[in-house]
């Protein structure tokens, strides 16, 4: 087995780090060998993601973004991108899309360095952007298979309604299961389902003990940069199979143990020692300068306490749950509630929250030039999160994949500064 | 006197146009009482409203008039200028004659603009239309079905009537005489291009977005017969195209003249898309609600803003630059629009596999320089010219 990212392996020492990237590796290693073995995939999308009804037919799910960033850390992204611009895609557009084709038209090695399968089903199961139906469309026109589509109405007036729960529901009673056991030639297995949803409530349940650990001062955890490591296995393959219960269970008790130690997160140069900066962080990481721009934090003795990126694969943390005794709806629950699939005021609302349960000194918005999704109305976010928390924001743009718009010095600047900030306002008796 | 006819009419619909302070809209609520609710971009089923005693006003970005000093705080410079020009017209009162705005599913910066929205003007009516990606009556068709009338249910409890089943056939009524004019003219322009230039139609058909709908008719069909007349407008040898990829924010008008006169007879376009959003005739008889459900689902043109079930992307396109005998295709869209560019691969692809010429470019909307494209429309115009005669 190839290792996944050096340059991240190499810096992280968590057991459950270690653990969760090898349960990832493992899945990318059983993908490759899928032919050989006969196991059929199906290339999905992070949010909105039905991976318990994907395993349930023993199905492997492909996530192209999950894809696209690893190519980012792994300093492929950029030929890949440079190589769909070549072939037509605009430079406008989402790099995760370019980066997808890129690495399609590039012969589709994923991130352990071999081929991925093709898709025996496209299940544009998606949630909370426009892209996604394009993404796949032009997925479609790669690959010779069906496609099986899942629309999630979006949460403009903040709540879910009945009609989108039901039109939710139908369409996976209708649509998206029939095509999951036409694909994998297995009938649907309800109790299997339950099974599946039960543990990813107990894994959820770890999950949210674990963000949720940010709250003490100091936080034993890193929100955001470590955050993408805890959320790995469940915002991929693994959400509702042993593994996950496995992995959340282990996690928490070693999370629970640095807590007991007081013991700060684990950054790219090991242990913080002094946590100076609490911020909350809204926005996905740049992931070609990964452990770079997580320096740049760790640096300043900056820890972010919580993330809405965390949270692109499902939010937890204000009480949802898969529900065994209510399998489809809580499915259908659980995609109508992805973080980008609710309206601009809520997402005000939940960092609002998040500023003052996590007792953070400020809130960053990372804007990236993909993600529309994300960054339309940012710079009203920001407006509005500082209104109502009296808490300073600072505002930083780079992109998820594309090296050209990672600037370090530019990023490296506007930090320091905005730390300064903070450190003023203490001085003045600000907070 | 016949030319002046035909001037007179395209000089009203463009102070329609740029009126962005909407004063005919303030005109009609201070005339009849009713409520004004405007839409942005590409489709709302103004029927619905209609059959309310609303008034539907589109919203199509402010252009080149307007200096951008608000909106441009709320937006990085990697978004579109649409939404921008929105929110500036919004701060500065020119909205404010309208009691509520629809905001139809069609990207992430539209979406995300209803929630803005929801927080700049706490009093006013802002709701996300979802129209639904999926074309099942039973699934997406009952979801739209609810959300036509849960729309329906709001408006009525901000003071506008309940729609009833004769008045909403009423509206269909009248909104299908409009597709049926609109039609005409789009028929008209590809048999005799030289009779109908775009920029003309593009503005008659914009005023559709401020006047009531009979006005509108009206107005088109005075254009229709005058533009007809006019025995002054001879055909010239320009390269018949299509033009794709305007849907929401549009070019400014200096640039649809600027490809007429780089030598393009545009043959057809997607500009101001509700008007022709579904094909053919709402069906009256029935009940009129599922009418505008199932037309929706079964009767609208593809999009980039809608899911494509079709095998191939772009096969309307090639369908519309055959129907329209096109010998090219530009694809113009504004600059960082998703579901344009996204699409336009696809497209491309699609009009390549035909052997069709095809070339593209980005505007924004207030771009006020045309020199790189009148010389690209140019080149692209020669080379088909010299094709076709080769
Ligand atoms: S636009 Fe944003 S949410 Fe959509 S696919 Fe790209 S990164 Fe993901
Ligand atoms: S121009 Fe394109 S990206 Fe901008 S609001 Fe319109 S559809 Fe969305």
């Amino acid at each position: 087995m190839k290792p996944l990212d050096t340059t991240v392996v190499d810096v992280l020492k968590d057991g459950s780090q270690i653990r969760q990237k090898q349960m990832i590796a493992d899945h990318y290693a059983r993908l490759a060998r899928a032919r050989e073995t006969g196991e059929k995939c199906v290339y999905t999308y992070v949010p909105g993601n039905l991976t318990e009804l994907i395993r349930g037919f023993d199905l492997l799910p492909v996530l192209p973004e999950i894809n696209a960033l690893q190519s980012g850390m792994r300093g492929k992204s950029r030929d890949y991108i440079a190589r769909a611009e070549k072939e037509g895609h605009s430079e406008d557009v989402c790099t995760y899309v370019k980066c997808d084709i890129g690495m399609k038209r590039s012969g589709n090695i994923g991130p352990t360095g071999e081929r991925l399968p093709d898709p025996d089903l496209l299940l544009l199961s998606y949630t909370g952007c426009f892209t996604f139906l394009k993404w796949f469309e032009l997925l479609r026109e790669e690959y010779d298979c069906p496609v099986a589509m899942l629309h999630v109405p979006y949460q403009g007036d903040g709540k879910i309604t009945d009609s989108m729960r039901r039109y939710v529901v139908d369409q996976l009673r209708d649509k998206i299961i029939p095509a999951l056991e036409e694909a994998s030639g297995k009938a649907f297995d309800l109790d299997r389902l339950r099974e599946s949803l039960a543990r990813s409530a107990q894994a959820e349940d770890d999950l949210v003990w674990v963000l949720q650990s940010a709250k003490n001062v100091p936080s034993p955890i890193d929100a955001y940069f470590g955050g993408v490591y805890y959320i790995g296995p469940i915002f991929t393959a693994f959400r509702g199979m042993p593994e996950a219960v496995d992995y959340y269970r282990e996690l928490r008790a070693e999370i629970e143990q640095r807590l007991e130690r007081g013991q700060g997160p684990v950054t790219p140069d090991g242990e913080l020692e002094s946590e100076r900066f609490r911020v909350v962080v809204e926005g996905p990481p740049n992931w070609t300068s990964f452990r770079q721009f997580w320096k740049m934090f760790a640096d300043e003795g900056a820890v972010v306490v919580a993330s809405t990126y965390t949270k692109v694969g499902g939010v937890y943390d204000n009480g949802f749950r898969h529900d065994p005794d209510r399998p489809l709806e809580s499915l259908a629950e659980y995609c109508l509630g992805c973080y980008t699939n609710l309206s601009l005021p809520t997402r005000v609302e939940m960092i609002s929250r998040y500023v003052q349960d996590y007792r953070a000194d400020g809130f960053l918005i990372n804007s990236v030039k993909s993600c529309n999704s994300f960054s339309a109305g940012q710079l009203m976010i920001l407006r509005e999160v500082e209104k109502r928390t009296g808490r300073p924001g600072g505002f930083i743009e780079s992109d998820l994949v594309d090296p050209r718009y990672f600037s370090a010095s530019n990023i490296k600047n506007r930090l320091e500064s905005y730390f300064q900030m903070i450190e003023q306002k203490r001085a003045g008796g600000g907070q | 006197m016949i030319a002046s006819s035909v001037s007179t009419l395209v000089e009203r619909a463009e102070a329609l146009c740029r009126d962005l302070r909407l004063q005919s809209v303030r005109d009609w609520k201070a005339r009849t009482g009713g409520l004004a609710i405007g839409y942005l971009p590409v489709y709302v089923p103004r029927e619905l409203l209609v059959a309310q005693g609303i008034l539907p006003v589109g919203l199509m970005g402010a252009g080149a008039d307007l200096e951008i000093i608000r909106g441009d705080a709320y937006y990085q410079s990697y978004i579109c200028h649409l939404p921008r020009s929105t929110i500036e017209m919004g701060l500065d009162g020119s909205l404010d004659c309208l009691d509520g705005l629809l905001f139809p599913a069609i990207c992430d910066v539209i979406r995300n603009l209803s929630g803005m929205w929801q927080m700049l003007f706490p009093d006013k009516y802002a709701h996300y239309l979802d129209l639904p990606q999926n074309f099942d009556r039973e699934l997406g068709g009952r979801f739209y079905r609810d959300e036509l009338e849960t729309i329906a249910r709001d408006l009525a409890a901000r003071g506008a009537s309940a729609p009833t089943p004769e008045s909403l056939r009423e509206a269909i009524v009248l909104y299908n005489e409009n597709r049926a004019v609109v039609r005409s003219l789009y028929e008209l322009r590809a048999a005799e291009p030289w009779k109908i230039p775009t920029w003309e139609l593009y503005v008659v058909l914009r005023a559709g977005l401020v006047l009531p709908v009979t006005e509108h008719t009206t107005l088109l069909e005075a254009y229709r017969e005058a533009a007809l007349a006019d025995t002054t407008r001879l055909p010239m040898d320009q390269a018949r195209v299509v033009l794709t990829g305007s849907f929401c924010e549009q070019p400014p008008l200096g640039l649809l003249k600027t490809l007429e006169r780089a030598g393009c007879y545009i043959v057809d376009d997607d500009f101001i898309q509700v008007l022709r959003w579904i094909r053919s005739d709402v069906p009256v008889e029935g009940d009129p609600l599922e009418n505008l459900v199932n037309s929706l689902l079964d009767d609208a043109i593809a999009s980039p803003t809608r899911y494509s079930d079709q095998d191939e992307v772009g096969g309307e396109l090639v369908e519309r630059v055959q129907r329209r005998q096109a010998e090219g295709v530009l694809f113009c869209a504004p600059s960082f629009c998703d579901p344009a560019l996204l699409d336009q691969p696809m497209a491309v692809a699609a009009v390549e596999r035909r052997g069709i010429p095809w070339t593209s470019f980005k505007y924004s909307e207030n771009s006020g320089q045309f020199q790189v494209i009148r010389e690209q429309a140019g080149t692209f115009a020669d080379s088909i010219k010299l094709w076709s005669e080769a």
